[in-house]
């Protein structure tokens, strides 16, 4: 149903730019199939187009945009279910267009860029979060529209500094992910000045919706007194349960309470309500982070057409990595490029599921060329070389 | 002492010429209406949801008001508050320009990449112009045969032939146009773009560009320095050019393009309109949900006036 619909409104779009297109665009997306551990709460299932519905917004946004100029826009999404193989898709993909959006596994990311297809592409990662692919795993040919988990952890930690939130615990996962976002946070504390008092590891496997009011202060008990609990449940497993059923009545951060995230509902500010119902009239449903790096890579690629008249790599790379590109993201301040990284610079919104609190960086927090870089890895700390 | 000294520069800057700057309240769907004898409210009447852009027809009998969220411009008794009537607008109508026919509204639509004219004496919509994505900024040439929509997100300038009402050119200008301003006999366009954070002027006879403005305002990252609505004293020399969340309203020579002067206001200012002799500015801070006085000569801020939550749009009426 959602793929018929993407290329129904394709067609469309074609036939309105056919008229006097010159430079002419074709995107591919990548839905590699993730299999996800279940979780105790079947409060969130995931939407089945998530990251394909933000591209679809860009799209439109690119193909409006493009009819002033004699640009067309167009895309194809692959969306793969177990079983099928990412390198073969993608492979596939890459035959038809060196411009691919993919949702998909660090590894398996890593393996569609070294592919000899992608050798002269450009891909955009639109969902892992992993900063081994911003450090040294990094490729040339891989620009990142999702923010590393750092620079959602750093987040929090100037939140926890700005308020004076010195006394910090957490409790964290034995998934990957938490395990990956529990790392990210002890670093990016570190890298405030800040610690933990102490660590406890989530290891229950009784159903919390019925025990956690017992069970939960119990847990916490023995942390004493501190100033936030933070949550490291990337998966959105058991962090719910915590709120409000720790043993001493302090704020929860981190993976749930106040988060800190790429996108969220509740932005409304920046011109983002714009954004926001554009992508909710579309799809009836609200615009997930997923979304929004999709969109953005979409949108990289469709501001780096209209300001350069071309549509080929080398061209569009260029002008994507060097001062003259900024992206207007609906996030207050100029969206640009990391050029050691290939990282999207941008502000992360520090909320909780009914407002914006704050946004990173926070003001104070300073940095000798743009202080978004205080957030993830700087350019003295990253050892991606492919870039040099 | 201080105040006495103020007073006095008031007196001396602003003649007899009795009026009032109307300012609407975005987040609290009314108009607060300033005394620019007192400086102080001297009323406020309910509007529809969301009013953002207002203006006054050429005899100021009557005042437009874009109610966007109801998705309508409203026109409003400016003697008495009182709504007469609903325009039909297109959704989401957020900034308009009145044509110098004074029966013509060029109405941006935000959500719907289009541009609304609407004949304020029929109520009818007679054309409905396909633009970028979320229009905003509008402008008329004195002359009245050019109108101007940028949008927000393709970042252009279109511009239309109002006798056609069809677009005749596309000018690309840095990210987020937000307002845009004939000027010089209407020989030149200006276009601020807040994220990109210029101004750029073109040429009216080919629509190229002769000119960029940037702005740096000290202890501001330049990321925040975002250049929102301008206006441009009597003489057309100088620009006063609101720069948003840097706080400040920028003072540019309008013949050199340079930036003479920055100005703090109060925070987030967007718009501004003058009094009826300009010699005095009123800024609409958006954040600090108040109006800053700025006497023009002086070029010095001298009161701010509290309104209702998030003022948007500012408009000037005489009242003698």
């Amino acid at each position: 149903m959602g793929k018929d619909l993407a290329y129904s409104v394709i067609a469309g779009l074609m036939i309105a730019a056919a008229a006097q297109a010159e430079v002419a665009l074709h995107v591919g997306y990548l839905s590699v199939y993730e299999d996800l551990p279940p979780t105790l709460s079947n409060l969130d299932p995931e939407p089945a187009d998530i990251g394909i519905a933000g591209a679809m917004t860009g799209l439109e946004d690119n193909s409006t945009t493009g009819r002033f100029l004699g640009h067309s826009y167009t895309l194809t999404t692959t969306i793969l279910e177990e079983g099928d193989d990412p390198l073969a898709a993608a492979a596939a993909l890459l035959d038809e267009t060196s411009f691919v959006i993919i949702d998909a596994s660090a590894d398996d990311l890593l393996a569609i860029a070294d592919l000899p297809q992608a050798a002269d592409a450009l891909l955009f990662n639109a969902a892992a979060d992993d900063v081994p692919l911003r450090d040294d795993a990094c490729r040339a040919n891989i620009l990142h529209t999702m923010p590393s988990v750092a620079m959602r952890t750093d987040a929090l930690a100037q939140m926890f500094l700005k308020r004076r939130w010195y006394d910090l615990v957490m409790i964290a996962g034995t998934h990957p992910q938490d395990t990956a976002y529990a790392d990210a946070m002890r670093h990016s504390l570190t890298k405030f000045g800040l610690e933990l008092a102490a660590e406890k590891t989530w290891a229950f496997d009784a159903d919390m919706r019925r025990a956690a009011a017992q069970e939960v202060p119990l847990f916490t008990q023995d942390f004493g007194d501190y100033d936030v609990m933070v949550i490291a449940d990337e998966l959105h497993d058991f962090g719910r349960y915590v709120l409000y059923n720790t043993w001493e009545p302090r704020p929860v951060a981190g993976s749930e309470g106040l988060t800190a995230v790429t996108w969220s509902p509740v932005i409304e500010q920046w011109g983002a309500a714009q954004l926001q119902s554009r992508f909710e009239d579309q799809n009836r449903r609200d615009m997930t982070g997923q979304d929004y790096a999709a969109w953005a890579a979409m949108r990289t690629l469709g501001e780096a057409v209209t300001r350069t008249d071309a549509a080929d790599v080398d061209t569009l790379r260029t002008y994507i990595l060097s001062d003259a590109f900024e992206l207007a993201g609906f996030k207050g301040r100029p969206l640009t490029y990391r050029d050691w990284n290939g990282q999207l610079r941008q502000p992360i919104a520090l909320a909780h599921p009914r407002a914006l609190v704050a946004q990173a960086p926070l003001e104070g927090f300073l940095h000798q060329t743009n202080e978004l870089d205080t957030l993830g890895l700087d350019r003295p700390e990253s050892d991606c070389e492919a870039f040099q | 002492m201080i105040r006495s000294v103020l007073i006095l520069s008031c007196l001396v800057t602003s003649p007899a010429q009795a009026g009032e700057i109307w300012v609407t309240n975005e987040k609290d769907d009314t108009v607060s209406v300033i005394s620019t004898e007192t400086l102080e409210v001297i009323q406020t009447y309910p509007t529809g949801e969301r009013p953002r852009g207002i203006t006054f027809s050429k005899d100021y009998s009557r005042v437009y008001i874009c109610a966007s969220d109801s998705d309508a411009v409203q026109v409003m008794d400016p003697n008495t508050g009182e709504i007469l009537h609903d325009l039909p607008s297109g959704e989401d109508p957020e900034q308009f320009v009145l044509h110098p026919n004074d029966r013509h509204l060029y109405i941006a639509n935000e959500d719907d990449a289009i541009t609304t004219v609407v004949d304020t004496e029929t109520r009818k919509v007679i054309a409905q112009i396909d633009v970028g994505v979320e229009p905003e900024g509008m402008a008329v040439s004195p002359d009245g045969a050019i109108a101007i929509t940028t949008s927000e997100t393709t970042n252009m300038a279109h511009w239309i032939d109002t006798e056609t009402q069809e677009l005749f050119a596309n000018t690309l200008v840095d990210s987020r146009p937000r307002h845009a301003e004939f000027v010089a006999g209407g020989t030149q366009l200006w276009v601020s773009s807040e994220i990109g954070g210029t101004i750029t002027i073109f040429d009216v006879a080919d629509q190229s560009e002769i000119g960029k403005i940037s702005f740096e305002v000290r202890g501001v990252h330049p990321d925040r320095v975002q250049p929102v609505g301008f206006e441009f004293t009597l003489d057309e020399k100088t620009a006063f050019v609101a720069l948003g969340p840097s706080n400040h309203i920028a003072v540019v020579n309008a013949e050199s393009f340079e930036v003479e002067d920055y100005i703090l206001v109060g925070r987030r200012v967007w718009h501004m309109d003058f009094n009826g002799d300009k010699s005095q500015l009123f800024t609409t801070n958006g954040v600090s949900g108040d109006v800053t006085v700025i006497d023009v000569a002086s070029r010095t801020a001298i009161k701010s006036i509290k309104v209702g939550r998030f003022p948007w749009g500012a408009a000037y009426r005489p009242t003698e």
